[in-house]
């Protein structure tokens, strides 16, 4: 069974992914089983989807959290594609479905994932990473601790620096 | 200065760590090159044509005397004994190995300093007026805006991976000596009728490829929403700026696709969620940061020292020296100092480490322990007595650092170019040198007043041909190296970008060519007319008809034949 890391813990990885087929078309939805669709089947098939329950929706790089926008609080898990780790728009889908759309469910980080991008990717909202499978994931989790401290604003820490300093 | 307290020192201890950790796994090969590169970029490593070349961040370039000795020592324990001077004012060394970058940056760690994204696709050194703080017409210090950007901008989550890199520039003074008007985001700190500090905001400026001057897109931004405005500018491009071509990816493309106005508009819709948020600056926070960039304890003086004044006239090559390299300082009785780096022979920006260490000593001595670096690729004591000035010029003799012609033809800007930097495609520090050696005539030299020559080695244009009066680009034509030459270009307020003037030039022509410009210049200028303002009166015809004399012979021909 793959892996991921959830909440800091590795736990098996039992979500099936859907992609469209090479004509572009929607994958099947199977009967059963927690599947993730794409962000564009989730808008044309959501009624459906929503009667069948245990589902997730994932986000291409280029896919805008607009296009959920408040239908974001009432998911339970969201994915978003990192195609290549330099490709920097996931962290702000991830900022964006969490403190502007109210998602509070699990937000999974997949694709080029691994020990060097945790830190950013967890500040801005994802607490779940499919690491590479070419990577160590147990070498991976210790990439959540490299840094402890931080100036910005940010999911994990909303007050930034400034604001904690005046506090201490 | 600003100053660390405990927790900017733990940010910077971690990276330390992080980045030996990667390291590690990189020699390992649990790290390949290709993730590797981003991951050292971001910590300002390059893999260059002979080695690693490592650059060291000075924010707004500012320096202290413990901190220039700390970078003496490394340029003599790790490097050839010497750094070089960035027109982004930071310092890089051309030499390091890549095993000893992660003990490098734990030295510079212990002087609260660092090389956190001076390179790669990241939010990088903001960078100012070198006189900030004591410059004769500044209106407001923009330092304390620049610390609280480098706070904000390092390891800021959102934006590590943008489009591509991205520069701040901050100017709070009447002349704009941080060229604002060229970089991704341009920040002029100003009053308004009350008297109360705000900003405007260019953005979309930019050289390289495609040069652009910014574009005002906020004209009046209240200081406590600096910091949630630039949140919804770096938003917007990091979503939407294109990442297809990295030749347009910079914002400057993006701004000019959507127009100034719609990029501005879809800046404020952004902004509109992120103001009043937790980024709003607090009045404890600007306090706090402000209190760093004080006035030292100057000695009070009711004007000009006597002393100086008298050593001024009757001491010539003092008096030339004072003339180009000390600028007017906002207390009276004391000067702002530029301790030249362009010494004839020596590439432009390059320091030793013995000059490193006699340049922290006479900092301490006569500048209270503070240093700047300029993007001219200078050094500046800025708190020098008028009175200390003929002593102090005695030791910069010494040191080969008094070189009198800060603003002149020979004070190059000059990339590394190819003699280093393997993106380069020709090399730009021979040609400054033959072109320095062409004018050794100090008071022709000072007679032809303020010019401004950059040259680049390649279209990136880290020296900044764009903006110089005369450009220089370096370009490969089928293997060989070429020099294109663009007149006009200027910083500053009125920030303008050169136009080529033709076919390009053989290394061996270009002290020539220059010296063609220079004498139709020279022929046709009124009086003490600046370059730049002969320029704009005549044109560009007269520069092309003396150093293209062949084809303008022909161009009657080609007129009939049409």
């Amino acid at each position: 069974m793959p892996k991921l890391i959830v909440d800091r813990q590795i736990v098996d990885n039992t979500a099936t992914l859907l992609r469209n087929d090479e004509a572009g078309e929607f994958a099947a939805v199977p009967a059963a089983g927690t599947v993730i669709v794409p962000l564009a089947q989730y808008l044309a098939q959501k009624a459906a989807l929503t009667a069948r329950g245990e589902f997730g929706v994932w986000f291409g790089p280029d896919d805008e959290p607009e296009a959920l926008g408040a239908d974001a609080a009432s998911l339970s898990l969201i994915a978003v594609e990192f195609p290549a780790f330099t490709d920097g728009r996931g962290f702000s889908i991830g900022r964006l479905l969490r403190e502007r759309y109210g998602f509070a469910g699990e937000l999974r980080a997949f694709g080029d994932v691994f020990k060097d991008t945790l830190n950013y990717l967890t500040r801005c909202g994802f607490n779940a990473f499919v690491i590479r499978e070419d990577k160590d994931i147990d070498e991976a989790l210790k990439g959540l601790d490299d840094f402890t401290e931080s100036y910005q604003s940010s999911v994990a820490q909303p007050m930034p620096l400034f604001r904690r300093r005046q506090l201490g | 200065m600003y100053v660390y307290d405990e927790l900017d020192q733990k940010i910077v201890d971690q990276r330390v760590a992080q980045f030996r950790d990667q390291t590690r796994r990189y020699l390992a090969g649990e790290l390949t090159e290709e993730e590797f590169r981003p991951l050292r970029l971001q910590n300002g490593l390059y893999i260059q044509r002979h080695a690693p070349m490592l650059r060291v961040a000075v924010p707004y370039g500012e320096l202290a005397s413990r901190q220039v000795r700390v970078l003496a020592k490394i340029a003599r324990t790790y490097d050839r004994d010497y750094g070089h001077f960035t027109t982004r004012q930071n310092l890089q060394y051309n030499w390091p190995k890549l095993e000893d970058v992660p003990d490098i940056l734990a030295e510079l760690a212990t002087v609260q300093m660092h090389a956190i994204q001076t390179s790669g696709n990241c939010i990088r050194n903001t960078t100012t007026d070198q006189f900030a703080g004591v410059a004769h017409d500044e209106l407001v210090d923009p330092r304390p805006w620049c610390e609280i950007i480098r706070e904000w901008s390092t390891f800021h989550p959102e934006f590590a991976h943008l489009p591509r890199k991205f520069k701040i520039a901050v100017n709070g003074a009447v002349e704009d000596r941080a060229a604002i008007r060229v970089h991704d985001i341009g920040i002029i700190v100003a009053r308004n009728e009350a008297g109360v500090v705000g900003f405007q905001i260019y953005v979309g400026g930019g050289l390289g490829r495609t040069p652009i001057v910014g574009s005002l897109i906020k004209p009046w931004l209240e200081q406590e929403h600096l910091l949630s405005y630039l949140d919804a500018v770096l938003r917007v491009y990091n979503r939407y700026g294109r990442r297809d071509n990295k030749y347009k990816a910079r914002i400057k493309i993006l701004v000019k696709a959507m127009t100034p106005e719609a990029f501005g508009a879809k800046v404020e819709q952004e902004w509109a969620h992120l103001k009043d948020g937790p980024m709003t600056l607090t009045r404890g926070e600007i306090d706090r940061v402000a209190k760093f960039f004080t006035a030292p304890a100057y000695e009070q003086f009711p004007g000009d020292d006597a002393g100086f004044l008298a050593a001024r006239s009757e001491t010539k090559a003092f008096g030339r020296w004072v003339e180009r390299n000390v600028f007017g300082h906002k207390q009276a009785g004391y000067a702002c100092v530029t301790l030249s780096l362009k010494a004839p022979g020596v590439a432009p920006g390059d320091v030793s480490g013995d000059q490193l260490d006699a340049i922290a000593d006479l900092a301490d001595k006569y500048s209270f322990g503070e240093l700047r670096a300029s993007h001219e690729q200078n050094l500046i004591l800025p708190y020098v007595k008028q009175a200390d000035l003929l002593a102090l010029w005695n030791e910069l003799k010494a040191q080969g650092l008094a070189t009198p012609t800060v603003g002149l033809l020979t004070d190059v800007v000059c990339c590394p170019g190819g003699d280093f930097c393997s993106l380069a495609n020709a090399k730009s520090i021979p040609i400054a040198l033959a072109i320095q050696e062409r004018f050794d005539n100090l008071d022709y030299l000072h007679d032809l007043g303020e010019i401004d020559l950059n040259m680049s080695g390649c279209m990136n244009a880290c020296g900044h041909h764009h903006v110089g009066n005369i450009g220089i680009l370096g370009v490969d034509k089928n293997g060989s190296e070429w020099y294109q030459v663009s007149l006009g270009g200027r910083q500053g307020s009125g920030a303008s970008i050169g136009k080529v003037i033709g076919p390009s030039f053989a290394q061996d022509e270009m002290p020539d060519v220059i010296e063609k410009i220079i004498n139709v210049f020279v022929e046709a200028r009124e009086g003490e007319e600046p370059f730049i303002d002969v320029f704009d009166r005549i044109g560009a015809e007269p520069f092309k008809a003396r150093v293209y004399p062949a084809k303008a012979a022909k161009a009657p021909k080609e007129a009939v034949d049409a």
